[in-house]
C-alpha cells in the first residue's frame, strides 16, 4: 500500500494494489482508521473477484474499488462510502449499518441482505433475493431484481427501476417496495398499495439521493397485507 | 388395557394421548407448540456405563489427586482462543425467548465457574455482555440485532445452521413475547408472531459458508474462534463439511436438545439422538486427522456429571447445556406448583415456554413475571449446579484413573443395550461385540 502526499481532493491518499498486497492487509488498514478522524480517500486496484473486500469499515473513509468483487464486498459497513467499478458476487454490502455502497455494475444474489441502515445503489441489475431480511437499509436498483427479492423484509425501502421477478416481497413485514417496471408476481402477504403524494415525495427524495434519474410518479408501491402477522388457521395456505 | 377397568381395551395406535391430540387439533386448528426437547425415550447416555478401575487400571484418589477440567477452544485459526475452566458451557438461548433477568443469571452463573454463555436469536443485550466474562455471539439466519460492534465485543462467534430440536427448521417467537424492547432489537413491530428463517440469507452450502466465515474473520481481524453449530442429522458429513468450511469448533446438538418454541411434531420426529451424533462427529474428525484440533462441543440432554463424562469419553471436548441450566435457575420449581396449576399444568411438567407466562420469570417478557427471578440468586444456583456437574465428572474420571477429564476414552465405556452399543460404537457390556463392526 502506498500513501500519496497530495492536497488534491480528487486524488486518493492511499492506494492499495491487490496484486502487491492482500485482502487482509487492506481490511486491517481500514479497521485501523480512527472513527472520529476526518474522511480519508482510498483506491483499491486490481480487484479480481476477491472476497470480503473492504468489510467491517467503521470510519469516514471514501473507498473506490477498481474491478469486479467477490462475496460480501463492503459487508457490515459503517459510515464509509464504498464505490465498486465492476460487478459484485453474492452478499454485496450484507448487513450494512450506515454509509453508502455504490455498485457501478450488476450484483449477484442477496445484495444488501439484512442491511440495517445506510444506502446501497446498484446501477445495473440485482439477482435473486435482493434485500432479503432487510432491516432498515435503503436499496435503489437502476435495473431489475430477481426472484424472492425483499423476502421477509422488515424495514427500509427497496426501489426497483426495472422489473421484479417471482414472489416479490414474500412474507414481508414493514419494508416498503417501489417498482417502476413489471412485477412477475407477488409473494405471500405482499400487496400493491396506494401511491399517495407523500410516497411520491419520499421516493423522489430517495432517487435523487441515490443519483438515479427517474420520476417517482412512474412507480407502484407494495407493502405487507399484515395477514400473516399472527397465526390464523384460515390463512394456512399462505404459510 | 387397565386392571381398574376390565374389558376396556386401549388401542396402542389410538391411545388416550393420541385421541386427545386429535381432538385438540380439531378444536384449535393448529399444531401443538411447546418448549423443552424430545420427551419420548431414545437411546441415551443412560444406556452406557463406565468400567472404572480394576486389576489392570489404576484409579486416582478421589479427594487428593489432581483431575483437571480446563478446555481450550478455537486453537485452529483464531488469534485469541478461549480457555474455560470447565468443559461445560451454556448453550445459545435468546433474549426474547428468555427474560433479561434469565440471560443475566446465565451469565453470572457461567462466569462464576469460569465457563462461557451464548447469545441467541435476537442479538446481544448489554446485561448479558456485562455479566458474562466469556460470551459466544450467535450468527443466525434471521440476523436479528446483528452488528459488527457486537461481533467484535464477543469472545467467540457461533454460526448456527440448526439445532437438535428442529434441524431444518427456523425459529418462532409468538406475539405475546414480542415486547417493545424485543421488537426494537429485532427491527419488528411489537406483538406480532415473529418467524426466524431456516436458511441463512447470504450463503448456500458449504462452499459459500467457507467464504462467509472468512468474511467474519476479516471483520474481526481473525481474533475470535468461530464455531459452527448443527442439529444432529447427517452428522458425519456435516462435521466434515464444517471442518472444510473453516470451523475452529463444531457444536453438535442432538434431538433431545431444547427449544423455546417449536412444533411437537418437529421436536419428536426430526433429527437423531445425541448418542450416535457424538460418535459420528468424532469419527469424521478422526478421519480428517482433526480430532482435538477442531474442538467438538456436544449438547442435547446433558443432565449430570455422568452425561458429561460419557460425552467426553466418546471424544467430545466439551458439552453444552440449555434445558438443565433453566431448571437450575428455577424453571419447574415445586414451590411454584400453584402458579403452574393456574396455567393448567404442574411443576415438573411445564413446557409452554413459548407462551410468555412463566411464573419463574425465565421464559417471559412480562416485567412483572420476570421480576420473580433474582439474577444474583439464579446465577448462584446455576454456579452450584455447574460445580456439581464438574465434581461428578471428576469423580468418574478419577475412578477410571484419569488425571484430566479429557483422558476419558471410549475404552472406558460399555453399553447396556444393543441399540446403544451400535449408536455409541462401544461394546455391549460383558461382550466384545460392537454391532455393525464385528
Amino acid at each position: 500500500m502506498s500513501k500519496h502526499s497530495t492536497g488534491a481532493a480528487q486524488l486518493p491518499e492511499y492506494v492499495h494494489d491487490l496484486k502487491q498486497s492482500d485482502v487482509r492487509a487492506l481490511n486491517q488498514a481500514l479497521h485501523d482508521l480512527d472513527p472520529a478522524a476526518p474522511v480519508t480517500h482510498w483506491k483499491v486496484l486490481n480487484a479480481a473477484g476477491d472476497h470480503a473486500l473492504a468489510v467491517g469499515i467503521d470510519a469516514n473513509a471514501n473507498v473506490e474499488i477498481m474491478g469486479h468483487v467477490g462475496y460480501y464486498c463492503a459487508g457490515m459497513n459503517k459510515h464509509a462510502t464504498v464505490t465498486i467499478h465492476g460487478n459484485a458476487a453474492t452478499g454485496l454490502a450484507e448487513n450494512i449499518m450506515s454509509g453508502v455502497v455504490r455498485l457501478k455494475g450488476s450484483a449477484s444474489q442477496s445484495a444488501a441482505a439484512t442491511g440495517r441502515g445506510g444506502l446501497v445503489v446498484i446501477e445495473g441489475n440485482a439477482a435473486a433475493r435482493c434485500g432479503i431480511s432487510m432491516k432498515g437499509v435503503d436499496i435503489v436498483v437502476q435495473g431489475s431484481v430477481g426472484h424472492m427479492s425483499g423476502f421477509m423484509a422488515q424495514r427500509g425501502r427497496l426501489v426497483v427501476c426495472g422489473d421484479a421477478g417471482h414472489a416479490l416481497g414474500d412474507s414481508l413485514y414493514e419494508a416498503q417496495i417501489y417498482v417502476r417496471g413489471k412485477v412477475e408476481d407477488l409473494g405471500a402477504d405482499c400487496i400493491e398499495k396506494e401511491m399517495r403524494e407523500e410516497h411520491v415525495k419520499e421516493l423522489q427524495a430517495l432517487l435523487d439521493k441515490a443519483g438515479i434519474a427517474a420520476d417517482a410518479r412512474e412507480f407502484r408501491r407494495y407493502g405487507s397485507a399484515r395477514k400473516l402477522y399472527n397465526f390464523n388457521i384460515d390463512h394456512a395456505d399462505a404459510y | 388395557m387397565t386392571a381398574k377397568h376390565p374389558g376396556l381395551v386401549e388401542s396402542y395406535l389410538f391411545n388416550r394421548d393420541t385421541i386427545h391430540e386429535i381432538q385438540r387439533a380439531a378444536t384449535e386448528g393448529i399444531y401443538d407448540i411447546r418448549g423443552m426437547g424430545a420427551k419420548r425415550y431414545v437411546p441415551h447416555f443412560d444406556d452406557l456405563v463406565f468400567l472404572g478401575a480394576s486389576m489392570s487400571r489404576y484409579p486416582l484418589e478421589g479427594y487428593r489427586e489432581r483431575c483437571d477440567t480446563n478446555v481450550v477452544l478455537g486453537t485452529r485459526y483464531a488469534k485469541k482462543p478461549i480457555e474455560l475452566k470447565i468443559p461445560i458451557t451454556i448453550a445459545g438461548m435468546s433474549f426474547g425467548s428468555l427474560s433479561a433477568q434469565a440471560k443475566e443469571a446465565l451469565g453470572r452463573g457461567a462466569t462464576a465457574v469460569g465457563t462461557s454463555t451464548t447469545t441467541g436469536d435476537g442479538g446481544m443485550t448489554p446485561e448479558e455482555r456485562l455479566s458474562s466474562k466469556t460470551l459466544v455471539y450467535q450468527v443466525l439466519p434471521s440476523r436479528y440485532g446483528m452488528n459488527p460492534d457486537d461481533l467484535r465485543k464477543a469472545d467467540a462467534i457461533e454460526v448456527v445452521l440448526g439445532q437438535g430440536a428442529k434441524p431444518g427448521g427456523g425459529g418462532m417467537l409468538l406475539g405475546q413475547k414480542i415486547s417493545p424492547r424485543v421488537a426494537e432489537m429485532r427491527d419488528l413491530p411489537p406483538n406480532i408472531d415473529q418467524r426466524s428463517a431456516c436458511r441463512h440469507p447470504d450463503w448456500t452450502g458449504p462452499d459459500d459458508l467457507e467464504i462467509k466465515i472468512r468474511e467474519i474473520r476479516e471483520i474481526t481481524d481473525w481474533q475470535k474462534p468461530i464455531y459452527i453449530k448443527v442439529g444432529a442429522t447427517r452428522t458425519y458429513y456435516d462435521t466434515m463439511l464444517a471442518v472444510k468450511a473453516g470451523a475452529d469448533v463444531i457444536v453438535v446438538d442432538g434431538m433431545q436438545g431444547g427449544t423455546g418454541a417449536t412444533q411437537t411434531v418437529f421436536i419428536e420426529h426430526v433429527g437423531i439422538p445425541t448418542l450416535p451424533a457424538v460418535r459420528l462427529a468424532v469419527e469424521a474428525l478422526t478421519e480428517l486427522d482433526m480430532h482435538r484440533k477442531v474442538q467438538l462441543i456436544v449438547s442435547g440432554g446433558i443432565r449430570s456429571g455422568a452425561d458429561v463424562a460419557k460425552a467426553l469419553a466418546m471424544g467430545a471436548d466439551a458439552v453444552s447445556i440449555g434445558v438443565a441450566a433453566l431448571i437450575a435457575l428455577g424453571d419447574n420449581d415445586p414451590h411454584l406448583d400453584q402458579e403452574y396449576q393456574k396455567l393448567g399444568t404442574r411443576a415438573g411438567y411445564y413446557d409452554d415456554w413459548h407462551a410468555g407466562q412463566c411464573p419463574a420469570g425465565i421464559s417471559t417478557q412480562s416485567d412483572h413475571l420476570a421480576s420473580h427471578l433474582d439474577p444474583v440468586l439464579g446465577g448462584r444456583r446455576l454456579a452450584n449446579y455447574l460445580r456439581t456437574l464438574t465434581m461428578e465428572t471428576q469423580i468418574i474420571a478419577r475412578a477410571c484413573g484419569k488425571s484430566h477429564v479429557h483422558n476419558l476414552e471410549p475404552e472406558d465405556l460399555v453399553a447396556l443395550t444393543v441399540e446403544a452399543a451400535a449408536m455409541a460404537g462401544v461394546p455391549l457390556a460383558g461382550t466384545s461385540w460392537i454391532p455393525g463392526r464385528s
